[in-house]
């Protein structure tokens, strides 16, 4: 008996052993078809990494010797792809390591063993299926997402500038070099405090101003005795349904100093109607504070519809009955409004009111479109209503074109976002799921 | 007693009165600039500025000029053509996920679904300088299909997530039922669940429908010909040069967009709500 332990443990030993070849272990597991696959799997990795692989890497840490003839940039680009090749082989080698040494374990067990070609293939067609649906899914995303988050994490650490345009051109390594330009050397730095600065600011007090005229729009028409309540409801969507770019871009003319309807028409006409209000024209577009006011108050317009919506419909999902109880009890409006609707909102809306504050966080089309983030300028390409995410886009298409910084900012700006979204997930509990 | 009752009634009726004047005064604040821009679109001569002015002359010209003088049908074919490839690549590949991901127990699930929750904050606009790389170095600068497939990729993560999250609210007993039924992978997603989520694909097509229309950074980065503009940066080119303002041709290019979006939005306005909230914060 013990004998025969013995020789199962080896067994198994000898698979994962045989397995550092990928392959050999499956044949030994007489999985002929599996182990074939996966020779053939193996070979041609074998034979890229010759080919193209190892100079692709090599690349990766020279960028090039030769300017004019080396294209630093494509040699980055190359060998980013490159490791994420590698890393999708190095996984593969996990599984092969890992299944060999499975199977070989069911050998030693006895129980049954998928040997012929077509068993392998049905179990391959049913335990794969959760695998073939996220497959393009995944690869959209890698190619979309991961692979130029990669690139833009290695642009960050070179000298990639209009100084630097390949080929004729060299790129180099840098370390650290732009994010301590950005963070502390004086000329970007100030910029980017301003920038900042003002992007929370913007953050914080666009998407509180959408959130509460949302909210409050909702439960105003929430209320029983309205007529017209649909016709209303369909004027309160107007804004989220046409599209964005459009109402921005007519407000950027309407806002216009001299000829824009806020100033020739909007205002004089609230001055004519309200008594010992004399406004008089605002300068919109050419003072800061001005276009900052307006930005914030037309972003409210656009913004409020979403959550005007997302409330209704979470309102009508709270029990008449626990308004009824409360009421009995004694508790008036806004004691009902604090302890049953604010909880039931925040409860559903909590994930969702974050997103648009990321999002917001990010709103280029907002402040781009309706001022090209001026008026004036405030150092290093920045407007001074420009947010991070404008200013990066200065910084990649101006005259002379700053692509590391942006690539570093751009980081930054990622690991704010991501950080900030992590927190408030963790407390939502979004990531307490079943396995 | 009869004071309370006096006193609630009076206290209703400053309700009305001010839920009224508040409604009306959003609805006013909402009409008004839409309004102005659109019946811009129907005015005679040089117009420089939105406002309310009823005293133009009307016309049906600035459509006309709109088709014949500048490139718009060429950026409305462009951005149709992106906006329905994209809706379909997309939510195909986020349908097939999202089913996938609420229905299967599988190895590396719940690393995936996580990886999907962090990769969906990366502000993917943002890596301007990579995309612009990548394009070099495909020759994809100025083609739509990299436009394309930035759309497509940037939205998967989130729509996967939102997607799921419907899946999930489909009772798992029907496709239990199926199974012992003897019915395979393929005929549980297509005949039994598939039906059921048809409320979320229209939703989420419409989504993917709308990017590309709205889309304004992406597109004026990558897209360098006129010829090859959507409409959102061929309209642009109206109004952001101060010595050739159009702004009566851009009022009645945003027309053209404005109805046929807005139509379809308010088709599919009632499933937005199950959709926002689906992918709330159960796993």
């Amino acid at each position: 008996m013990e004998y025969v332990e013995k020789d199962d443990k080896q067994r198994v030993k000898k698979a994962t052993l045989l397995s550092i070849i990928p392959g050999l272990g499956q044949i030994y597991n007489k999985q002929i078809f599996k182990g074939i696959i996966f020779l053939l799997i193996f070979a041609l990795f074998i034979i890229e990494m010759i080919n193209f692989g190892a100079g692709a890497l090599v690349g990766l840490v020279t960028l090039g010797s030769t300017p004019g003839l080396d294209h630093s940039l494509f040699i980055l680009i190359e060998g980013s792809l490159q490791l994420l090749i590698l890393l999708l082989f190095i996984l593969f080698y996990a599984i092969n390591l890992n299944d060999a040494r499975k199977v070989a374990k069911l050998w030693a067990e006895g129980k049954k063993v998928n040997t012929s070609m077509k068993s392998v293939l049905l179990n391959v067609a049913d335990q794969g299926f959760p695998y073939l649906f996220t497959i393009p899914a995944y690869v959209a995303m890698i190619f979309a997402i991961v692979f130029p988050v990669l690139v833009t994490i290695f642009i960050a650490f070179t000298n990639y500038d209009f100084y630097h345009i390949p080929p004729a051109k060299l790129i180099d390594w840098v370390g650290f070099s732009n994010f301590t330009d950005v963070f502390f050397l004086s000329s970007y730095r100030d910029t980017f405090l301003a920038v900042f600065g003002w992007t929370l600011i913007w953050t914080v007090a666009a998407t509180t101003l959408q959130i509460v005229i949302g909210i409050f729009t909702a439960l105003v028409l929430n209320q029983k005795f309205i007529k017209f309540k649909r016709v209303f409801g369909i004027i309160f969507l107007l804004p989220w349904a046409v599209p964005a770019f459009i109402t921005i871009m007519s407000f950027s003319n309407m806002f216009n100093d001299s000829i824009g309807a806020i100033n020739t028409q909007v205002i004089p006409l609230i001055d004519a109607l309200i008594p010992f209000v004399d406004i008089g024209s605002l300068p919109w577009k050419t003072d800061p504070f001005w276009t900052k006011v307006a930005i914030i108050m037309i972003q409210g317009w656009l913004g409020f519809p979403f959550i005007y919506v997302l409330v209704s419909g979470i309102l009508q999902s709270i029990p008449e009955e626990q308004y009824e109880a409360a009421r009995i009890d004694g508790a008036g409006l806004i004691q009902r409004f604090r302890h049953i609707t604010m909880p039931a909102i925040f409860a559903i809306a909590a994930p969702i009111f974050i997103t648009q504050y990321t999002g917001n966080f990010n709103n280029f089309s907002m402040i781009y479109l309706f001022n090209e983030g001026g008026p004036g300028s405030i150092g290093a390409g920045a407007g001074s209503t420009d947010i991070l995410i404008s200013w990066i886009y200065k910084l990649t298409t101006g005259t002379s074109p700053q692509y590391s910084i942006a690539s570093a900012v751009t980081l930054f700006i990622s690991l704010f976002v991501i950080a900030i979204s992590l927190m408030v997930f963790k407390k939502t509990k979004a990531f307490e799921m079943e396995d | 007693m009869n004071r309370i009752v006096k006193s609630q009634k009076t206290s209703r009726l400053i309700n009305k009165i001010f839920t009224y004047f508040y409604l009306l005064l959003l609805a006013v604040i909402i009409i008004y600039p839409l309004l102005i821009t659109a019946s811009s679109a129907f005015k005679a001569g040089n117009v420089t500025a939105f406002n309310l002015n009823f005293d133009a002359e009307w016309t049906l010209s600035n459509f006309q000029r709109l088709f014949t003088e500048t490139l718009y049908g060429d950026w409305y074919m462009n951005t149709l053509i992106i906006a329905l490839v994209t809706m379909i690549v997309q939510v195909t590949f986020i349908t097939l996920a999202g089913y996938v991901y609420s229905r299967y127990r599988f190895v590396g699930r719940k690393k995936s679904l996580i990886f999907f929750l962090i990769i969906q904050m990366v502000p993917t606009t943002a890596a301007l300088t990579a995309f612009y790389v990548m394009a070099l170095l495909m020759g994809a600068l100025d083609q739509s299909w990299f436009l394309m497939f930035l759309y497509i990729g940037g939205g998967i993560p989130m729509n996967t997530w939102l997607m799921k999250g419907y899946f999930d609210t489909v009772p798992y007993d029907l496709d239990e039922s199926a199974k012992l039924d003897g019915a395979g992978h393929f005929r549980i997603f297509i005949q039994i669940v598939l039906p059921l989520v048809k409320p979320m694909i229209a939703v989420q097509s419409l989504w993917a429908f709308m990017t590309p229309f709205g889309e304004y950074m992406l597109a004026k980065f990558l897209l360098r010909t006129p010829e090859n503009y959507t409409v959102a940066i061929g309209l642009q080119t109206f109004i952001n040069n101060p010595q050739n303002q159009k702004v009566a041709l851009f009022a009645a290019g945003a027309i053209l967009i404005a109805i046929p979006i807005t139509v379809l939005f308010f088709m599919l306005q009632k499933h937005f709500v199950a959709g926002l909230t689906s992918g709330g914060t159960k796993g």
